[in-house]
């Protein structure tokens, strides 16, 4: 008892300041405790936070939203059933934006988290809550989710790692949608080791979820031999217009792999200015259909009408904020009759040709990098009336959603103000492996990424 | 008059274990939302698991019909929302559906007519939702979501209402034949769509469409589409062509007439898109011979064919018999069990139509049906006697031995009994006597009556007769 007492009371120390947690299970965590320690497995007594929308049994799931404010899980998604089988405990759940929509979680229906590093920025989002978390040091590590880059941008903002697996690696049984052909589950950490045996634990197939027939994941061995693996690196990345911190760390990470002795090759990937529109034709689309069901019948707040369609209308007026009305008018906009050949259709076809090239680009190279975001962290409220200035710090992330590649966020250098720089490494289709060799490769010769800052 | 031309959507309710996306149970008549879970409630996080089952019934189908099964094909959503949609979507297919073309057999005029179908593609069945009277709510029953469907959709060939409920019919014994459904409308495990549009005869130009729904068994198919004939052609006559209108009827069965539920610019954009949580559906040319094997390939019209030339039935015997899978299975098997199968017809289209229009099932099967024929035929019981012991194992089951013996109806040829019953009853119907004598038949009809009624239809009716005769005899 007194451990649980004194673990919440750190917890809620930072707590106060950062705004991490939606709810935290003070009650439950006794029992939870007792039962971890009783399957004895890698994560033995390991207290994760888990994104608000991930079902935990018995916990709130809100997805940070005031249409769910009082809903609470009837089942535990597969995840969640697999980190429990190897020990892990869930201490409570992390703040988002609502629906998973949005850059800073500044779009939580409930409270404002803020960046652990500074408390003026943003956490990044839409998994700010456990990103700071992580950052704050208050859990071991925590899952997000990842549709445009929510794991991996508040990994970057936070200076954490966070791992956005392969589409169909890790079971989305569990996860409210967003945009079920985007959506992912994935680990975020202080290290690439934690972050690599949480990822060993979720993934794999599962019959719960038809689109999930990935492969188990077994702990890679550092590679010690760069010579043979191809890294393909964006030319005239200078042209992009990302800041100079960001562009400064990009070099110095793609001179750390020469010099290990990678072959390091510019790919010609025009990053593509359409990625981030069709991006969010696609997911908004797919959102305005999963989020049709919230309509105040079942669950979920309740609104007063005449008639059952008003009904509806007055729940939905007042349970979503802004950011998901947004989405869910602009998804149906595209989908609808008229619009949808000239509007989704094509973004479709783009998907597709976009899914080519980067089978192409994988085809000669093992590895591509990217920086994760173009700028840091900004700061709260910043860019709250522009939504557009939010939506362009998805340029580097969306492409490996839109594909369904895995990619890594790795915390790498400071910006002049001293805030976090994350960097990104892709890889083919399944292959996570192949990113944590090379990355746990390069730790062993230069340093464990997210440590080598205190060490300098 | 005008040239009738129908087409058909029919839904019809797989007979599955278990629902379309999830492992809950589809039995029928369970209490409210007692067959739910997470997925067919649509709970946040949920996602659906596609059943193999359905997806083998829905090849199943498609191979009664021949229709060509398609290797790929894809589930979509169907957007709109409604308290009985708990995703407010429908899981269904649109651009790809599982089955393509194949027909159905009718006859018009005396030829075979080949009823072409457009599709079939599987679905999701909604929840379904009560409207308690005079109360300010209304319920939602969610035993239902999820139920696996086939929606079979004719091209419109069909030319009267009574060739759409004859080829419903063909359809119906078809699909419970191949095992995919039980095709009960009562039970809401079949529904039809009907569209209707009239044309002047000799002219290509098909009028405008109109779409009934809400039709809910064979005869109101057949009224439904008839009065909507009759509303059209009205229309059409005194030249008001114009206020036939492209739009969609609700059949309001206690009026009997059509009432408008919506016009086509009320149409709602269902804003379809393929399902991104489940992937194609490829199958492969094992997996499609398996699903249709031991497929029964006998039509409707065949087996009425062979009803009447093997079993020297009435086309208006056979046409009754084959109409219904049950029915049809049970002559085919009491049939072939008894050297004059039409007496097997009658049995079954009298005493055993009445009682299964009651409306839960065949309950007496094949071998019951023959051990009581030949207690008939034995002599052993009488022909009333027989109906008794067929209305009590109809309700309570077991065996015609038992039955008799539960009901002593034994048939009594004790003479001596017989006898002092017989002296009895003339004793006390004197009149009937000397009727009798006086040459009036109906009157021995009297005193057979008198006896089986207080023989409670067990004197054996020959050696009643006899004795009946003999105690006349006497009496001259």
């Amino acid at each position: 008892m007194e451990v649980i007492e004194r673990l919440f009371s750190e917890i809620m120390k930072k707590e106060r300041s950062i705004g991490a947690f939606l709810s935290l299970d003070i009650e439950g965590a006794l029992k939870q405790i007792e039962e971890a320690e009783r399957c004895g497995g890698a994560l033995s007594g390991i207290p994760l936070g888990i994104k608000d929308n991930i079902a935990v049994k018995g916990q709130p799931l809100t997805c940070a939203s005031k249409m769910l404010m009082s809903h609470k899980a009837s089942y535990d998604a597969t995840v969640i059933e697999r980190l429990r089988k190897s020990g892990a405990w869930f201490i409570g759940k992390t703040n988002m934006d609502e629906f998973a929509m949005g850059g800073s979680t500044e779009n939580s229906a409930f409270q404002n988290t803020r960046n652990p590093v500074d408390l003026d920025y943003v956490p990044g989002g839409s998994s700010g809550g456990s990103a700071a978390a992580v950052a704050a040091g208050m859990v071991p590590g925590a899952l997000g989710s990842d549709t445009g880059g929510s794991i991996r941008q508040p990994a970057a903002y936070c200076g954490i790692v966070g791992l956005k697996p392969t589409y169909g690696r890790v079971s989305r049984y569990g996860l409210v949608a967003f945009a079920s052909s985007f959506d992912q589950i994935g680990p975020m950490t202080q290290t690439v080791e934690e972050c690599e045996q949480i990822f060993s634990v979720i993934a794999g197939a599962d019959e719960k979820d038809p689109t999930c027939d990935g492969a188990d994941y077994q702990i890679q061995k550092q590679k010690t031999d760069f010579s043979t693996l191809r890294v393909g690196v964006v030319s005239e990345i200078e042209k992009m217009g990302i800041a100079p911190s960001v562009l400064a760390a990009y070099q110095k990470l793609v001179e750390e792999f020469r010099e290990v002795g990678a072959i390091v090759e510019e790919v010609d990937f025009l990053l593509p200015s359409e990625a981030v529109s069709v991006y969010y034709v696609l997911s908004s689309a797919e959102a305005s259909s999963n989020l049709g069901r919230f309509d105040g019948i079942r669950y979920g707040i309740k609104g007063e009408g005449a008639s059952v369609e008003e009904e509806m209308r007055a729940s939905r007026a007042a349970g979503f904020g802004l950011e998901v009305k947004r989405r869910v008018l602009f998804g149906t906009h595209v989908l609808s009759a008229g619009y949808q050949d000239q509007v989704y259709k094509k973004a479709q076809r783009y998907r597709a040709t976009l899914k080519n090239r980067m089978k192409e680009l994988f085809s000669s190279h093992d590895l591509f990098l990217m920086p994760t975001t173009p700028t840091p962290a900004f700061r709260l409220g910043e860019h709250s009336d522009d939504p557009m200035g939010m939506y362009l710090e998805d340029a580097f992330t969306v492409p490996a959603s839109l594909t369904g590649i895995p990619a890594l966020s790795i915390p790498y250098g400071k910006s002049e103000l001293g805030l976090p720089i994350g960097m990104q490494i892709m890889a083919a289709h399944g292959q996570e492996e192949t990113i944590f060799q090379a990355v746990k490769g390069l730790e062993s010769k230069n340093g464990i990424f997210g440590r080598r800052d205190q060490d300098v | 008059m005008y040239d009738i031309v129908i087409g058909l959507e029919i839904h019809v309710e797989m007979k599955t274990k278990t629902k379309l996306f999830c492992g809950c149970s589809t039995e029928f008549g369970a209490a409210p939302n007692t067959q739910v879970c997470p997925v067919c409630l649509g709970l946040p996080g949920t996602l659906p698991q596609v059943n193999k089952e359905a997806i083998s019934l829905a090849i199943r189908a498609g191979g009664v019909f021949g229709s060509t099964i398609q290797p790929i094909s894809q589930f979509s959503r169907k957007n709109y929302m409604y308290p009985d949609l708990p995703k407010a979507y429908q899981i269904t297919q649109y651009q790809e559906p599982i089955c393509t073309g194949g027909g159905v057999e009718v006859m018009r005029e005396g030829e075979r007519v080949m009823i072409q179908l457009e599709r079939i593609h599987i679905e999701e069945d909604p929840g379904k939702l009560m409207h308690p009277e005079y109360e300010f709510y209304s319920l939602a029953d969610y035993n239902r979501s999820g139920i696996p469907l086939i929606e079979i959709v004719t091209k419109p060939d069909l030319r009267s209402p009574e060739e759409a409920v004859e080829f419903l019919k063909a359809l119906r014994t078809q699909l419970d034949f191949a095992g995919i459904s039980d095709c009960r409308m009562d039970q809401g495990s079949m529904r039809c769509d009907a569209n209707i549009s009239l044309k002047e005869p000799g002219t290509e130009v098909l009028g405008t469409r109109v779409e009934i729904k809400n039709i809910n068994s064979f005869r109101e198919v057949q009224k439904a589409l008839e009065k909507e004939v009759k509303r059209q052609s009205d229309l059409l006559r005194f030249g008001e062509g114009d206020k036939i209108v492209q739009e969609t009827r609700k059949w309001d069965a206690g009026k009997g007439r059509t009432i408008p539920m919506r016009s086509k610019e009320d149409a709602e954009d269902y804003r379809f898109f393929d399902d991104p949580d489940l992937p194609v559906i490829q199958l492969t040319q094992d997996q499609i011979e398996a699903a249709q094997a031991d497929l029964p390939t006998e039509t409707a019209i065949q087996r009425r064919e062979r009803f009447q030339s093997s079993y020297g039935l009435s086309e208006e015997e056979a046409t009754k018999l084959t109409e219904d899978a049950v029915l049809a299975r049970l002559m085919d098997q009491a049939g072939e069990g008894h050297v004059d199968p039409r007496k097997v017809a009658t049995w079954i289209l009298t005493e055993g139509l009445r009682l299964y229009r009651s409306g839960e099932g065949f309950r007496v099967d094949a071998v019951t049906l023959l051990d009581l024929m030949e207690t008939v035929e034995s002599g052993e019981l009488s022909h009333s006697a027989a109906k008794q012991v067929f209305e009590y194992v109809w309700e309570k089951g077991g065996s015609v031995v038992d039955a008799i013996q539960f009901l002593g109806l034994k048939q009594n040829s004790d003479q001596d009994e017989l006898t002092i019953l017989i002296a009895k009853i003339m004793a006390e119907n004197p009149q009937a006597v000397l009727e009798i004598k006086a040459g009036n038949g109906k009157a021995f009809g009297f005193l057979m009556g008198a006896v089986m009624k207080q023989t409670r239809g067990t004197a054996n009716p020959k050696i009643a007769k006899s004795l009946i005769e003999a105690e006349l005899e006497k009496t001259k």
